[in-house]
């Protein structure tokens, strides 16, 4: 005897204790497939016959099962389930999962199950209980047949269990193996002589033998590709006999397979003698049967009848459905797939033609298998979060298309006419990959944020961080169509050894040195505020590549996502200021784009921290200053009156020196600002244009990539200063130091040391993409106007830079990731989770004077 | 952070007596944040001077924090070593500890004895600028003089400091100078070094209490002394009791305070609307801490409700404040916004916006439509905001200025009327717009409220 079990599904062992059950299941199936409920109750108490645990057994039990249906894997229970409400229970999960079930009972002779029981000897069950199952087994026997199981089977006696061959097959939806090439067809609608055209175009060689009252068809293509298509075959058009014709007989020879549609649901009712409403073009089809016979009729009822929900195809890369599928139903049977398959989502309310509203599912499909649909006509196919509708509304006058896949080309004839007028407007590429709505979901964000980038291992982000990042992106951040990328944190390095320093260029040089670099870049250090910049060539390109719904030059934000400037005309005053330079360097045409996205800093400071500024460094200044001249002065009167005050005089001395030089610092990066002009932009990377991300190129590129563009407008832009240094070269080496040392003397925060290389990597990962070497003087407003005091700077030694480095990697990977998914035209959540991450990673705890 | 105290008077030298501190050399003390210095920068036949400092060791009390408290620049460059702070409090109780106590073994008698004491103290901050010190000093009967200082001088535009040098002349007693003092800084310090624990309290009435009881200022100087409200409230009760000479000044009670307040107003509105539909599920996005959810439950309307906020801080505030209700409501509250799609927020009977798209920027609106009407789409839905033109009635508000510093916009009725008619037409939803709070002329009600239905299926 064989059995067939559907490869994924829901088998239920029914039968009396001691009747074999486990053995059989053990015989036949993956330790790992069996869930029995002996073995949960020997989980949680030690002891799998303690009946007293079976409610808890089965809670667990039932959890398991489910966590395994939803990753559609093959199941089997192994428990008696003599009871209607246990058997009830399991196939109420299946069905919530979508899963075939099937049941197998074990319906021995009472003699044999006493025997077994027997045999077990000191586990074996007392008669009472036995007698017991029997009875329930009767039961069982009676009713079984009228409980929702899809496949039942039953063994009469021991040789009959013990014979039996277990065939697993697979779903009639999965059809993995079929690799293609395929060449998918949309809606139909009974244009038939536009679906020979196309198939002609398509490379198809039709021929054509007219029989009785019908029409046979013959195809074949000289690449062997198959044909898919995705229901819809009849009603509205001109000829829907004629069509399913022509599909049923390239499905009989194998080199074609269809899914069902609404409309033929509808057909399949009527040939049913079903009552059906004669509207939306089933009048058409009936009127064109007329003439056909009723074996004809038969036998496309039995075809339309045949055909599935959906397929799943090459090696489940390939989905398709007529009104699409989400992933949790894909690979799956059941009532609510094939609903869903046929008619789509709707919401609550008819729109304004009057029709149900749909909703828009691929909005929310974050699936890996790229689903092909029809149902709705579109204007033109619109690939979007991996789906695509290629329903181009052919019976209303649009056109038949196809894709070829894996090629991913559109293949389309027009109608030779208007058949049925569309109620509904066709869905423009904006309403089906909605530049309005970004269609981001919380869920993207929150549950457990994993992100796999191109450029370093998964980074995962932790949930109290998640959250803290969700408020900030919420409260405070840019539209997410425009954060297309986020600047890394910066590592200082490590601290230095030499007297009187914090940091030195010796460390950087060291980092990258021990890591088998040669030759690195020294950058100075602007002192203003990190400015992320977007420019577009004009204003159109903010709605038609970034979906605003406003056109604009472009938009420059902080390195947490704000917006740069509140006032918007500025913005865009000096977004346009910077397009003209860029027009003017030949920067579109040489880079073949009409958008740019620029890493910079923005100067003056006090223009962006005017509140810090003010509220922090200058009051601090203020304080420090008016207290300490009045305890120098008294401890001066002191000492005019003879006291011996001098230790105490020398310590407010040095103090009020400190408290000068630290008012000094600030006061560097501060200037008041009144026209356009009096801001400074000094680009440092060009991160990306249309279709590429520059992260290949060297530094020296993207500077002499942007000094071009600076040439063209000297007083907003700036250049950076750099300096390119062998290390093995001790007098560049000191050059280089001695270069700091000037810059920072001048009130310069200091320097950035870069490998020559914008990504580079080491035997543990990625190596740092830059360090910072902060000024003598600049780090007076970050660690205190007294910080360089012997005492203090001792103690400041002691700084950890394990955990920003790591932190600096991530984000720099993510940051990189973002861009080129975003230059890919992937989806705006698959951008938005890598520049939310780096915004979850920012909320890390971390000293924020590093 | 330096205090001077000068006596001028016949035997001048008695303030060295007084302190316990003698004049004659500088005396360091160790305190667990610092060190303290005292020296006498004068002393004269009738004038003498003495000088308390504190040399505060930021970097040693930093290191004794956790770095998760750390998360800002602020906390380590601040004005905490340069301010008379909590800690110069805590100094002069330490340093000038018998002096504080009115103790003087070797001259008893000058314990009690008013002299002419002038007090520099340099620099206070006073975030209620030169009013607050004023309020809290002159009832005491000082003559005060302030001097004010500017922010940077290289900057003038940036405008003043919130730090004084102040000046306090009186003919008092040292230790009553001492115990204002002592009581005053931390009430001007909003940032206290130390938890304050219920031995505040003790502190507060040892050295406060026989001159808190007549101070116009006491319920102000108790409440920032101890910071706490539970721990503030039966100081004020106490005081308030014991005091009874000094009636109250005459508080004019305005007819503001009558009125139920707006929010009130509000919750009321909104649970109206809510009821005559008889929504069953309801959601509250923008719950904040769960005033509305609270007003609900207590009014037992709505079965399934769940509050939606990015803030997760103030979720965990809205949790606590509704753990207390009993209902049988099905009560959630989840990490959300209005930008972001959930699938549990859908299929809902009605959804608030109780002011909150005031709080998002303009360009997002339609963001937050297309999730919220096209979306979530419940059959009602409630939208309240601030009515700008009522801005004129708030003598506190400047021309143009908005209610909330977080506001990003504020809406006259034709702007709001002309926002909400083309929602309801792009979504199939009919519109009723109304108002909340009392009607002014001219200007309408403080709050504007918008009410849309959802079309029902009519084919």
């Amino acid at each position: 005897m064989e059995i067939r079990i559907p490869e994924s599904s829901l088998v239920v062992l029914i039968g009396p204790s001691a009747a074999g059950k486990s053995t059989f299941a053990h015989h036949h199936f993956l330790p790992s497939e069996i869930l029995s409920s002996d073995a949960f109750r020997l989980m949680i108490t030690n002891d799998m016959s303690d009946q007293s645990a079976s409610a808890d057994a089965f809670e667990l039990l039932h959890h398991a099962l489910r966590k395994r249906l939803a990753r559609n894997l093959l199941t089997v229970v192994d428990a008696t389930n003599l009871q209607v409400e246990a058997r009830q229970e399991l196939l109420t999960i299946a069905k919530e999962y979508q899963v075939p079930t099937v049941s197998i009972l074990f319906d021995l002779p009472d003699e044999s199950v006493y025997a077994q029981n027997r045999l077990r000897g000191e586990q074996s069950l007392a008669p009472h209980v036995i007698r017991r199952h029997m009875f329930l087994l009767k039961k069982t026997r009676r009713i079984l047949r009228h409980e929702r199981f899809r496949y039942r089977y039953q063994f009469h006696s021991v040789e009959e269990m013990n014979q039996v061959r277990v065939i697993r097959t697979p779903l009639r939806v999965d059809r993995r193996l079929e690799r293609g090439p395929f060449d998918i067809i949309g809606d139909t609608h009974g244009c038939l002589s536009e679906l020979l055209e196309l198939l002609s175009k398509l490379g198809y060689q039709v021929t054509q033998v007219e029989q009785e009252d019908r029409t046979f068809y013959r195809a074949r293509h000289p690449q062997e590709r198959k044909l898919l298509f995705l229901g819809d075959l009849v009603d509205r058009g001109p000829d829907s006999p004629g069509v399913i014709d022509l599909v049923r007989d390239l499905v009989n020879a194998g080199i074609a397979l269809v899914v069902s549609g609404n409309h033929d649901q509808k057909l399949v009712r009527y040939l049913h003698g079903k009552r059906v409403e004669l509207a939306f073009g089933i009048e058409q089809t009936i009127e064109q049967m007329k003439n056909r016979s009723e074996s004809w009729k038969k036998e496309a009822l039995h075809f339309l009848e045949g055909l599935p929900s959906h397929y799943v195809l090459d090696a489940g890369r390939l989905v398709i459905a007529h009104a699409g599928l989400p992933e949790q139903l894909q690979g799956r049977t059941g009532g609510r797939v094939r609903n869903f398959a046929l008619y789509g989502e709707t919401a609550k309310g008819l729109d304004q033609y009057g029709l149900p509203i749909r909703i828009n599912w691929a909005e929310s499909y974050r699936g890996d298998a790229l689903v092909l649909y029809g149902h709705t006509p579109v204007l033109e196919p619109t690939f979007y979060h991996n789906t695509l509708n290629i329903d181009t509304g052919c019976v209303f006058g649009g056109k038949l298309t196809a894709l070829r896949y894996p090629e991913r080309e559109l293949v389309s004839v027009p109608a030779k006419e208007t058949y049925a007028d569309p109620r509904r407007p066709f869905r423009t590429p904006n309403e089906i990959a909605p530049g309005i709505d970004g269609s981001l979901y919380t869920r993207d964000l929150l549950e457990s944020l994993r992100i796999k980038s191109r450029f370093h291992p998964v980074v995962n982000i932790r949930n109290e961080q998640a959250l803290a990042a969700f408020e900030e992106m919420n409260r405070f951040a840019i539209d997410p169509r425009w954060l297309i990328y986020l600047p890394p944190t910066m590592s200082p390095s490590e601290t230095s050894s030499e007297s009187g320093y914090l940091e030195h260029p010796l460390d950087a040089f060291r980092y990258y040195q021990q890591r088998g670099i040669e030759q690195v870049i020294c950058e100075e250090k602007h002192m203003g505020s990190r400015a992320i910049v977007i420019v577009c060539k004009t204003p159109e390109v903010a709605v038609s590549r970034f979906r605003l719904e406003q056109p604009s030059s472009g938009i420059i934000y902080s390195r947490t996502g704000r917006r740069f400037f509140d006032d918007e005309h500025l913005e865009q005053a000096m977004l346009s200021r910077i397009a003209t330079a860029m027009e003017k360097a030949g920067f579109w045409e040489q880079f073949h784009t009409d958008w740019a996205c620029l890493d910079c800093e923005l100067m003056p400071w006090s223009a962006k921290a005017q509140g810090l500024l003010k509220n922090q460094y200058a009051a601090v200044g203020a304080a420090a200053e008016h207290a300490l001249q009045d305890v120098v002065s008294q401890l001066n009167l002191a000492k005019e009156s003879g006291r011996e005050v001098d230790q105490l005089l020398s310590l407010y001395e040095e103090k009020q020196k400190q408290a000068h030089l630290f008012r000094s610092a600030y006061r560097q990066y501060c200037w008041p600002v009144n026209r356009l002009e009096d801001y400074k932009l000094a680009p440092f990377h060009l991160m990306a244009t249309e279709g590429k991300v520059y992260d290949e190129q060297n530094h020296l590129w993207h500077m002499q990539a942007l000094a071009d563009i600076c040439k063209h407008d000297e007083e907003l832009l700036m250049t950076t200063a750099t300096r390119i240094v062998h290390l093995q070269n001790e007098e560049e080496v000191n050059e280089a130091i001695q270069w700091w040392i000037k810059q920072t003397e001048q009130g310069g925060e200091g320097m950035v040391v870069k490998p020559e290389q914008f990504l580079v990597r080491g035997e543990k990962g990625l190596i740092q993409p830059a360090i910072k070497c902060r000024g003598q003087e600049y780090l007076r407003i970050i660690y205190g106007p007294e910080y360089n005091a012997p005492h203090n700077l001792e103690r400041l030694r002691k700084r950890g830079l394990k955990k920003k480095r790591s932190l600096a990697v991530r984000e720099f990977a993510l940051g990189l990731e973002s861009l080129n998914r975003f230059v890919e035209r992937e989806p705006l959540y698959r951008v938005h989770e890598c520049v939310f991450a780096i915004l979850a990673l920012e909320a890390e705890p971390i000293d924020p004077r590093l | 952070m330096l205090l001077t105290i000068t006596y001028t008077g016949q035997s001048a030298d008695d303030l060295g007596y007084l302190l316990h501190k003698n004049p004659t050399r500088v005396q360091e003390f160790s305190l667990s944040f610092g060190k303290a210095f005292v020296f006498y920068p004068v002393v004269k036949e009738e004038q003498c001077t003495v000088a308390l400092t504190l040399d505060l060791d930021t970097i040693g009390l930093l290191r004794r924090q956790k770095q998760e408290q750390l998360q800002s620049l602020q906390h380590y460059v601040n004005d905490r070593p340069y301010v008379m702070s909590s800690f110069f409090s805590v100094a002069i109780a330490q340093v000038f500890g018998t002096a504080l106590n009115g103790r003087c073994q070797e001259r008893p008698e000058l314990v009690d004895q008013p002299l002419a004491l002038e007090a520099t103290l340099s620099v206070v901050s006073s975030r209620g600028g030169e009013e607050l010190l004023r309020k809290l000093f002159e009832p005491l009967g000082y003559d005060c003089q302030l001097e004010n200082i500017l922010l940077d001088p290289h900057f003038p535009e940036w405008g003043q400091s919130s730090y004084f040098r102040l000046h306090l002349k009186q003919k008092i007693c040292l230790k009553d100078l001492l115990s204002h003092l002592y009581v005053l800084l931390p009430v001007l310090d909003r940032n206290k070094h130390y938890w304050v624990q219920q031995d505040e309290q003790e502190k507060l009435l040892r050295h406060g209490e026989q001159w808190l009881v007549s101070h116009p200022e006491r319920k102000l100087i108790v409440r920032r002394y101890l910071k706490r409200r539970n721990l503030a409230e039966p100081i004020i009760e106490a005081l308030e009791q014991h005091g009874n000479q000094a009636p109250e000044p005459a508080v004019t009670v305005s007819n503001e305070e009558e009125k139920v307040p707006l929010n009130r107003l509000r919750l009321r509105a909104v649970t109206e609307e809510l009821t005559a539909v008889q929504a069953k599920k309801i959601l509250d996005l923008g719950c904040g801490s769960g005033k509305l959810i609270q007003h609900l439950l207590r009014k037992q309307v709505g079965e399934k409700i769940i509050g939606v906020d990015p803030a997760y801080s103030v979720l965990t505030i809205a949790k606590n404040r509704l753990k207390k209700i009993e209902t049988k409501a099905m009560v959630e509250l989840v990490s959300g916004s209005v930008f972001y799609r959930d699938d549990r927020l859908r299929d809902f009977d009605a959804a608030v916006l109780m002011e909150v798209i005031e709080h998002l920027e303009p360009n997002r609106l339609r963001d937050m439509e297309e999730v919220c009407f096209s979306y979530l789409r419940p059959r009602l839905f409630i939208v309240t905001t601030p009515n700008q033109e009522y801005n004129v009635m708030y003598s506190g508000l400047e021309a143009g200025e908005y209610r909330h510093g977080d506001h990003r916009f504020e809406w006259t009725r034709a702007e709001f009327r002309a926002w909400a008619e083309q929602v309801s037409k792009r979504h199939q939803y009919e519109l009723r717009l109304t108002g909340i709070g009392e009607e002014a002329k001219d200007v309408g009600q403080p709050t504007q409220m918008a009410v849309f239905y959802l079309q029902e299926d009519r084919n």
